[in-house]
């Protein structure tokens, strides 16, 4: 039984159904992305499964249901989400948005030692710890969503296109560090991306969505090889 | 030189009482995005019942402190049961729930307690105090003092405690605070509890100086207000400093310029809104608010 | 079968009110009297705050700067009420236009502070002039009768019975239809989608051209100048204008009416103006102690049940029926 499955969701923002009933699933331990195009339903579905917009469906975690519980809920159940645009507390120092990270653990564990290991994974961010957050740069502050996704010791990490406007030497850097993660410390991803060529690389399983549908799944490298996603997606 | 000195402890004493009540409306203002109209109402309210149970025999400072948790449970409750219908909602509709809020508490209390005035006890006694030359008004300094210990104390709790934190990032950004599991709807109550303690605060300081009558907060909400304005309405510090320097204005121009007698008694409140607002609507602390496009 | 309704909605409300003088008298006609007039000064706080967004806590100063021209105009130099109100409405028109001008630089919570402070001072300036103002005793007015020409067009049956309430009924009756009927001309066209832009989204507008400053003062100057007609009405009405009765707490009223009305709302102007004159009456007839608590218990019910005011309810009820009547429901 995989640590997140979700069956048949829908999700509508007022009147507008956004979501027409897709299927997907991460494995424990394992890294699932979906892919697509701008307006496919990704970021959608990342906020459908935090309760964030109106749902309906089967989304099950640990093999309890979720389906329709509040956001607050849902993350103290261990599933982080580094949102789209990274949400950081911009008033806030660094430190300050890691100690909040850690707001919503189920046990509350060790503190500092907890974020004497986020500033390993992330350098730079214990060199800013008592710096405002809005002043971080856009790859330092996408670091500081990731750190504080880490701080709740999540059982799944749901990560918002984590690329997004950020240059490429940063992008490389976070996606390493994510996938030590995986490895280390047995944290499983769900990344949204449209940078497919990067997301293939990392993930295991990856699902293609097409306005609100799930059009096309496999396991990685037999998406990086069909013909109609390479040129679509890859570019070549 | 002496008067002078008298004039601005005094100055201060009132204007302690202007920042905490300017402190409670910049505290749900920053978490809510609304001026909680009702704030003075709230604070005079609670005065009452600490009148009731003074005027039933309880020691001054078991009543206040008694009072100060009734004015918590009240203000989250407030929260939780009269706002949360309409929280999500135009800023406008909230406001006139608060308006509305305001004339229940308004009208409850004169008709419990009649609009006769009343007089209220201060804990500190009728003697003046003698610094070096110079005789200050025990309750001046005593209502300061407890201003100022009530204000550090608010301090510490949101700069040092997680749930401090907590609190302030449910006001600044509500949605990522939801992403670290904070229950921002509680955040919010908590938010009212203690502006309403903080007001209660600042009820049972004043009442002594100004006798206790329903209208009792209307006078020193504008003055409040004309503190946050001075302060910044983003700016909690701000806000008190502000009353401060209020507080100190108001006094000194009522000894000093001639023609502030009572009749324009909220001329200084009135006149520092509107210069500030010409001059530096942002006030003396706020942050100026930037527009993204 | 909108259209029936929409069309209904105007010509059977008109109907009901030119028939009310003929039904009721004296106190009970006033009231309705004053309904009108409050519909005017919401008609007018509502251009600026529903339609463009500025918000104002200070308009009962704009209410008493009509009150008072009329007032003065006719106690002191004996002129006649009729041109009072064209005065009101342009003197209030250039004071408010001016005021606008500084106000461009504050938004929201800060217009609303400084609207306050305005409103706040409005009395105890009105007492300081007293050499104009009459100070805190106030001018008593002689109420106007129907003029000459009025009477002897009537037919000799009723010519006894147009007293000057009901007169003063009429004349609010027909300024409030004219200054819907301009209110809906100018919202109609260009310069309504203009103070929308500007309200929704002020940088947007501002790139497509629209002179958002002018527009803002503008409607500062015109939303006033509606108060102000409202204010000359009234001094009409009563008969009398005292520094006390134009405090902040008829600006607050004033809020409260476009807010239940219905913002952005014409129609909503009525409602309001129904709601702040009659709920506190029933107020008082349900509790003689505390009516104010009624009143503000009623407010927040009403606030629960219908945020968007009276009007926008209907709205959406419009709204939903004509989904309906189009076959196009969305499943649920």
């Amino acid at each position: 039984m995989a640590l997140l499955e979700v069956r048949d969701l829908q999700a509508q923002y007022g009147p507008t159904e956004v979501l027409h009933g897709i299927s997907f699933a991460v494995e424990e331990g394992g890294i699932a992305t979906i892919l697509g195009a701008n307006g496919a339903g990704k970021t959608t579905t990342l906020r459908a499964l935090c309760g964030m917009v109106r749902t309906r469906g089967e989304i099950r975690f640990d093999g309890r249901s979720i389906t329709g519980r509040a956001t607050e809920d849902v993350i103290r159940l261990g599933i982080a989400h580094v949102p789209e645009g990274r949400g950081t507390f911009v008033e806030l120092t660094v430190e300050e948005n890691l100690r909040l990270g850690a707001y919503g653990r189920a046990s509350k564990g060790d503190l500092a030692e907890d974020l004497r290991r986020a500033y390993e994974y992330f350098p730079v961010l214990a060199e800013r710890r008592r710096q405002t957050a809005g002043t971080l740069s856009g790859g330092e502050q996408q670091m500081l969503a990731v750190a504080r996704g880490l701080m709740l010791n999540p059982r799944l990490l749901l990560l918002d296109e984590p690329s997004l406007g950020l240059a490429p030497m940063v992008v490389r850097e976070i996606f390493r560090i994510v996938r030590s993660i995986n490895r280390e410390r047995h944290v499983s991803v769900l990344l949204v991306e449209q940078n497919a060529t990067l997301a293939l690389r990392l993930a295991d399983r990856a699902y293609l969505m097409e306005t609100g549908r799930v059009v096309m799944s496999g396991s990685a490298d037999e998406l990086r090889e069909n013909d109609t996603v390479r040129r679509a997606y890859l570019g070549y | 030189m002496d008067i002078l000195l008298q004039q601005i402890v005094s100055g201060l004493a009132t204007g302690g009482i202007y920042g905490s009540v300017a402190l409670a409306l910049v505290m749900i203002h920053e978490a809510t995005g609304v001026v909680n109209y009702a704030q003075g109402e709230m604070a005079m309210f609670s005065t009452y019942l600490a009148w009731s149970m003074l005027n039933a025999g309880a020691p001054y400072w078991l009543a206040f402190f008694a009072t100060l948790v009734i004015a918590f449970v009240g203000g989250l409750v407030i929260e939780r049961v009269v706002i949360r219908p309409v929280e999500g909602g135009s800023i406008l509709t909230i406001v006139i729930v608060c308006i509305g809020l305001l004339f229940i508490l308004n009208s409850m209390a004169g008709w419990i307690y009649s609009y006769i005035q009343k007089p209220f006890p201060s804990p500190f006694s009728d003697k003046p105090l003698r610094i070096g030359n110079v005789y200050f008004g025990a309750h001046d300094v005593g209502a300061l003092g407890v201003t100022l210990i009530m204000l550090f104390g608010l301090y510490a709790f949101f700069r040092f405690t997680t749930l401090g934190l907590a609190m302030r990032a449910a006001a600044q950004n509500p949605t990522s605070s939801r992403l670290c599991g904070i229950r921002v709807g509680w955040m919010l109550a908590l938010g009212w509890g203690l502006a309403a303690l903080v007001g209660a605060v600042a009820g049972m300081m004043v009442a002594p100086i100004v006798f206790l009558d329903p209208n009792m907060m209307s006078g020193i909400l504008i003055y409040a207000f004309a503190s946050a304005t001075l302060g910044g309405f983003t700016s909690p510090g701000g806000a008190v400093l502000g009353g401060l320097i209020v507080g100190v204005i108001e006094n000194l121009a009522g000894t000093y310029v001639r023609f502030i007698g009572t009749e324009l008694k909220l001329t200084v409140a009135l006149a520092v809104i509107l210069v500030v607002l010409l001059v530096r609507p942002s006030g003396l602390f706020g942050r100026a608010a930037v527009h993204r496009v | 079968m909108i259209r029936a309704l929409r069309v209904s909605g105007v010509v059977v409300p008109l109907a009901v009110a030119l028939a009310l003088p003929l039904l009721l008298s004296g106190f009970r006609l006033f009231q309705f009297t004053q309904v009108f007039i409050y519909a005017i000064a919401l008609l007018g706080l509502n251009l600026l705050t529903g339609y463009n967004g500025q918000f104002s806590l200070g308009h009962s100063a704009f209410y008493a700067l009509g009150a008072y021209t009329t007032a003065i105009m006719m106690d002191r130099w004996s002129i006649d009420y009729g041109w009072t109100l064209p005065v009101a409405a342009v003197l209030c028109f250039v004071v408010g236009f001016l005021f606008g001008i500084p106000a461009l630089r504050l938004e929201g919570l800060y217009l609303a502070l400084a609207t306050f402070a305005l409103a706040l001072s409005v009395p105890q300036i009105l007492k300081y002039f007293d050499g104009w103002t009459g100070g805190s005793q106030g001018i008593v007015l002689n109420k106007p009768g129907p003029p000459a020409f009025v009477l002897s067009a009537l037919p000799p049956a009723t010519r006894l019975k147009v007293n000057a309430d009901q007169w003063l009924y009429l004349v609010a009756l027909a300024t409030l239809v004219l200054l819907f009927a301009m209110a809906r001309n100018l919202l109609a066209r260009r310069t309504g989608r203009a103070l929308v832009a500007i309200r929704d989204n002020p940088i947007a507008a501002a790139s497509m051209g629209i002179d958002t400053s002018l527009y803002k003062s503008l409607t500062f100057g015109v939303s006033a100048a509606y108060v102000g007609v409202a204010g000359a009405l009234s001094a009409l009405a009563v008969a009398f204008v005292a520094p006390d009765t134009f405090n902040v707490f008829l600006s607050i009223t004033f809020l409260v009416g476009i807010v239940v009305g219905g913002l952005a709302s014409i129609s909503g102007a009525i409602f309001g103006g129904l709601f702040i004159q009659f709920v506190p009456n029933w107020a008082q007839d349900i509790s003689k102690a505390a009516p104010w608590a009624i009143n503000g218990v009623f407010l927040i019910v009403f606030m629960y049940v219908m945020p968007r005011g009276i009007a926008g309810s209907l709205r959406m009820l419009m709204a939903r029926l004509a989904r309906g009547a189009a076959g196009t429901g969305l499943t649920r």
